[in-house]
């Protein structure tokens, strides 16, 4: 007699995550230097600032929204926002996932209180379905929406609904099939990632960069 | 069974008085998550119990089972109970030995054909039946033979629950459970490795005193007044657990605080028992406060579940290699794209036609 | 020849490069840069998103440029690019977007979608989609020495009038000069005080100064089309002219795309760095206010003034601080707006939609943001360093009944108060 619930687990984790990883990995190198093979063109004009300092710089300033922006589209800031953040400490400061980040990378680091971790995905998912309203009433957001953006929002909520259930056991669900489930759906995630707009999650920087770049030959901010 | 002492008389005979069996009633009633309402049927069924016959076979196993159904102290109730049946084989336990000890079970069987209690420690090898023999016997032709006429069976142990050790990956001999092989009988499964002493008692008790039909099962055949919650949510480390406190190795500060063994590869979030709140040795302690892990045996497979030092959070496969595979195969297929984006690019740079201000109309 | 869809095509391919891969891979089409678009706010229109007027150009970059999005493709699931669809853009790319960059600052994950938009309309301008009157100017301008056609004779003619109000005498095509001035056709057209301001304050510097007949117009509509033959052609005259005359410096004048033209793409569109240097002519004065050598005469202009940062110069050429290091000389009652520098908005003429008669319309109400922004203030005079926003702001406000207020050039103002 077998488990069937602490089987479908053993498959998340083992054969499961490899392949998710191995999607990830390579699919996201694919792109990576897919696009950066492409290059650009020498810029023979004079710098009149520094493209390489600005562009590093930008990685990380245009974080911020710039000045008037936020009341412009409140909501898309404010959500996103929350969003990301809510998002990076869930998967970033639960002792569980701290477990699999040392187990990979063979560092880790401080874990915090579960209410925290709890409070953040909940902030998250509550950020991520004010940014899926917006994308059905807002008129810009819903011209651009395209299926990608759907699956792309699915996916990442998914994960942060899922493990909260497996950590508290909603329902009384059972906590190895949740915990399968919740392993399964980051799993949903790390597979799509390469082939939609998660890309971002890595592209931006390169993005920023040049942006940041191209506005730093000429002296003008970014 | 006319001859056979009731439970008073039993009691009586080993100074147990009658507040003392009522006591026992209530706490019995306690430990099988049944109403305190219970109590006193379950006392009128004790008190009206004949000593049944038990059977209670060894095959691949360790002793363990056996070991930890003696540790409890006599003469606790644990003691009187086990003296409530009349256990007819049990090879380790028993005088008898040789001949005389089978002839004990063949007597038994046939005595109480039909109505006998098997209980079953250790896992059946099927791939060569010969591995394993009592009296030339082997396991899987005694265990079918006993069966045949057994009231019911109770696998005790995970190995006779689940293949347990002997079923391990790469499973030489072939190791089944007994539901494998036995599937016209009720078993009742307690895993563990071993099971807590008194949800062994505890069962047997419920199984002579309220039948069968009241004991409730999950789908892995474990009686969920025992197997119903997670180790993890009844943990006395839990709160280490919320807050985010962990021990990181066997030595650090965390492990002599005692805080939470997650990362150490602790499998009570995932592993059903009563462990955290009956616990063994007269309620003495458990693996997880004696600061080790939880290995969660009594599930299926644990000796296979990843490995027992490592969180149930980590990959369990051999993800490395296939990741490197992933490093150099992506790294490649993006030379490649970027390859033939650079070609059709060189080649619209080929294919330019400088444009003269006279060429940005269309001219029909 | 003739304009065709292969060679848009063909154009749009030769632009893609690692930059517009990552920008259309790092897009999560969060609708921001609408919200940065002067366009989108004033028509609420969800067409004149930003990133949306790319469409094509992101097809092409999938469908050709990426595994993933050949393999999609091949299936079918890629859309075309056709001559429809072009046309259906051309409106997007040339009426309702001045190339003012403020999408460009507030996209989160730094999208340049300013850049795109340059690149996006060297596939318009190569397959016949380019509005008309770029078109013409371009055959002019190719054909003759401005988009106004020849100007040389009038040109003469401004440098003599700009003689006689100085008294200075102004000597053309002069070899060896420190700098070599370039002018726009509007401010030719309409006036002499644009050189009659350099003549004073050069010689009040000390410095040598000229302007060639040979490469005199700074303006490039090839810039504004988005079509780099035509822009390398126009601005190579330039080159020929600076290098032939060994100048330093050349000062691009007042004017925003004149800028971006010669200081920016230039040395790209040429295929390498100048043997002069370029410089915006409120760079120059600034430097020359720092070494001392601009000197006003203490008066300040009492109105109320504020100050309009022309989105080529200021947003997108970092010419920020100069203009107000010198307002600070002569104004007396200088007053931002709300939005001023990094992100101010767009006069709504730039990038050739003032130019292009089908955008009027849409150029007129976009321009709503703009006078929100100026009615905040009531200023009295806007100064600002860009012949065609100030052009641009005059028609406006006039359309608005706003024209009591007065549009001024920063450098004929600082030759207005220049130390006697």
């Amino acid at each position: 007699m077998n488990n069937a619930y602490f089987d479908l687990l053993m498959w998340a984790r083992g054969p499961g995550f490899t392949i998710a990883l191995t999607v990830m990995v390579g699919g996201i190198l694919l792109r990576l230097v897919e696009i950066l093979l492409l290059g650009r063109k020498k810029d023979f004009a004079k710098a009149k600032g520094s493209p390489v300092a600005q562009g590093i710089k930008t990685i990380f300033t245009r974080s911020v929204a710039r000045k008037g922006m936020m009341k412009e589209a409140p909501v898309t800031y404010v959500a996103g926002y929350v969003f990301h953040l809510g998002f990076a400490v869930a998967f970033l400061f639960l002792g569980a996932h701290i477990a699999l980040i040392k187990s990979l990378l063979g560092f880790g680091w401080f874990d915090v209180n579960k209410a925290l971790i709890e409070t953040a995905a909940a902030l998250a998912v509550i950020a991520a379905i004010a940014l899926a309203y917006t994308r059905f009433t807002d008129p810009v957001r819903r011209a651009l929406t395209r299926f990608d953006d759907w699956v792309v929002l699915v996916l990442s909520v998914l994960p942060l609904i899922t493990g909260y259930i497996a950590v508290n056991r909603v329902f009384g669900v059972d906590a190895t099939l949740w915990m399968a489930i919740h392993i399964l759906t980051a799993e949903l995630l790390m597979i799509a990632f390469p082939f939609t707009k998660l890309m971002h999650a890595v592209t931006f920087a390169v993005s920023r960069y040049y942006n940041g770049s191209i506005q730093g030959r000429k002296g003008a901010e970014s | 069974m006319a001859d056979r002492p009731m439970l008073p008389e039993l009691m009586r005979a080993h100074g147990v008085s009658r507040r003392g069996f009522l006591k026992y009633c209530a706490s019995l009633t306690s430990a099988l998550a049944l109403p305190p309402a219970l109590a006193p049927k379950i006392a009128y069924a004790l008190e009206n119990a004949a000593r049944p016959s038990v059977i209670w076979l060894s095959f691949q196993e360790c002793t363990g089972c056996t070991e930890a159904i003696t540790r409890s102290h006599a003469p606790t109730i644990e003691d009187l109970i086990f003296n409530a049946i009349s256990l007819d084989y049990h090879h380790t336990l028993q005088a008898a030995s040789g001949h005389a000890a089978e002839a004990a079970r063949e007597h038994a069987m046939k005595e109480n054909y039909g109505n006998y209690l098997v209980i079953v420690d250790g896992s059946i090898p099927v791939d060569n039946p010969e591995y394993s023999c009592i009296a030339g016997i082997s396991n899987l032709d005694m265990l079918k033979e006993t069966a045949a006429g057994a009231a019911a069976i109770i696998a005790v142990g995970t190995c006779a629950a689940y293949g347990g050790i002997p079923h391990a990956n790469p499973n030489p001999t072939g190791a089944v459970a007994v539901s494998e092989i036995i599937t016209d009988k009720p078993i009742i499964n307690i895993p563990g490795c071993p099971p807590i002493p008194i949800v062994m008692t505890s069962v047997i008790a419920q199984f002579l005193t309220l039948g069968l039909d009241s004991i409730e099962v999950d789908e892995l055949g474990r009686p969920k007044a025992f197997f119903g919650e997670t180790i993890h949510d009844r943990c006395y480390r839990r709160p280490f657990y919320d807050k985010g406190l962990f021990a990181e190795t066997f030595d650090d500060e965390g492990a002599r605080e005692g805080w939470c063994l997650y990362k150490l590869g602790c499998k009570g979030p995932t592993t059903k028992s009563v462990c955290a709140t009956v616990k063994w040795n007269d309620g003495t302690s458990f693996p997880i406060q004696a600061g080790h892990p939880c290995l969660g045996c009594t599930e299926p497979d644990f000796w296979d579940n990843g490995g027992f030092y490592k969180p149930l959070s980590a990959p369990a496969g051999n993800y490395r290699q296939a990741g490197y595979a992933a490093i150099a195969a992506g790294a490649a297929l993006g030379v490649a794209g970027g390859a033939l984006a650079r070609a059709t690019k060189a080649k619209a740079v080929a294919a330019h036609e400088v444009v003269d201000a006279h060429d940005l109309e269309k001219k029909s | 020849m003739t304009a065709t869809l292969d060679r848009g095509l063909n154009a749009l391919r030769e632009q893609i490069d690692a930059p517009v891969a990552s920008f259309f891979t790092s897009c999560v089409s969060c609708g921001l840069c609408a919200e940065a678009c002067l366009f989108y706010k004033e028509t609420g229109d969800p067409k004149y998103t930003p990133i949306h007027k790319l469409e094509p150009m992101r097809r092409i970059w999938q469908n050709e440029f990426t595994l993933f999005g050949k393999a999609k493709a091949m299936l079918g699931l890629g859309g075309k690019v056709d001559d429809d669809m072009l046309t259906e853009w051309e409106t997007l790319v040339y009426d309702s977007c001045t190339m003012c960059g403020r999408c460009t600052l507030v996209c989160p994950v730094g999208n340049d979608i300013t850049l795109m938009i340059r690149k996006m309309r060297e596939g318009l301008s190569a397959s016949g989609h380019g509005p008309a009157e770029l078109n013409g100017a371009a055959v002019r301008h190719t054909e003759g020495t401005s988009p106004m056609g020849n100007l040389e004779k009038a040109l003469e003619a401004r440098v003599k009038q700009a003689e006689g109000l100085t008294g200075l005498e102004i000597e053309l095509d002069k070899e060896g000069a420190e700098y070599l001035l370039l002018l726009s056709s509007h401010e030719i057209a309409t006036g002499p005080e644009m050189i009659e301001s350099v003549a004073k304050i050069m010689d009040k510097a000390g410095k040598t100064w000229t302007i060639s007949t040979e490469g005199f117009e700074a303006t490039n509509v090839g810039i504004q089309l988005g079509n780099r033959d035509v822009a390398a052609n126009l601005v190579s005259r330039i080159v020929k002219a600076a290098e032939k005359l060994r100048v330093k410096t050349v000062i691009s004048p007042e004017c925003g795309h004149a800028f971006q033209a010669v200081r920016w793409e230039g040395p790209n569109l040429i295929g390498r760095a100048y043997k002069f240097e370029v410089r915006h002519i409120i760079e120059v004065l600034d430097q020359l206010r720092a070494e001392g050598k601009l000197k006003t005469n203490g008066e300040k202009d009492p109105a109320k003034i504020t100050f309009h940062d022309p989105c080529q110069v200021a947003r997108r050429g970092g010419v920020i601080a100069e203009p107000r290091n010198l307002l600070n000389m002569v104004a007396d009652n200088f007053v931002e707006t709300e939005d001023a520098g990094v992100m101010n908005w767009c006069c709504s003429g730039g990038g050739g939609v003032g130019a292009n008669q089908r955008a009027n319309d849409l150029q007129e109400k976009a321009f709503g943001r703009k006078k929100k922004q100026i009615e905040d203030v009531a200023p009295e005079k806007i100064v600002t360093m860009c012949a065609f926003c100030h052009a641009t702001l005059e028609d406006q406000l006039e359309n608005n009944d706003m024209d009591d207020i007065e549009v001024a050039s920063l450098t004929e103002m600082m030759a207005e108060y220049l130390e006697d």
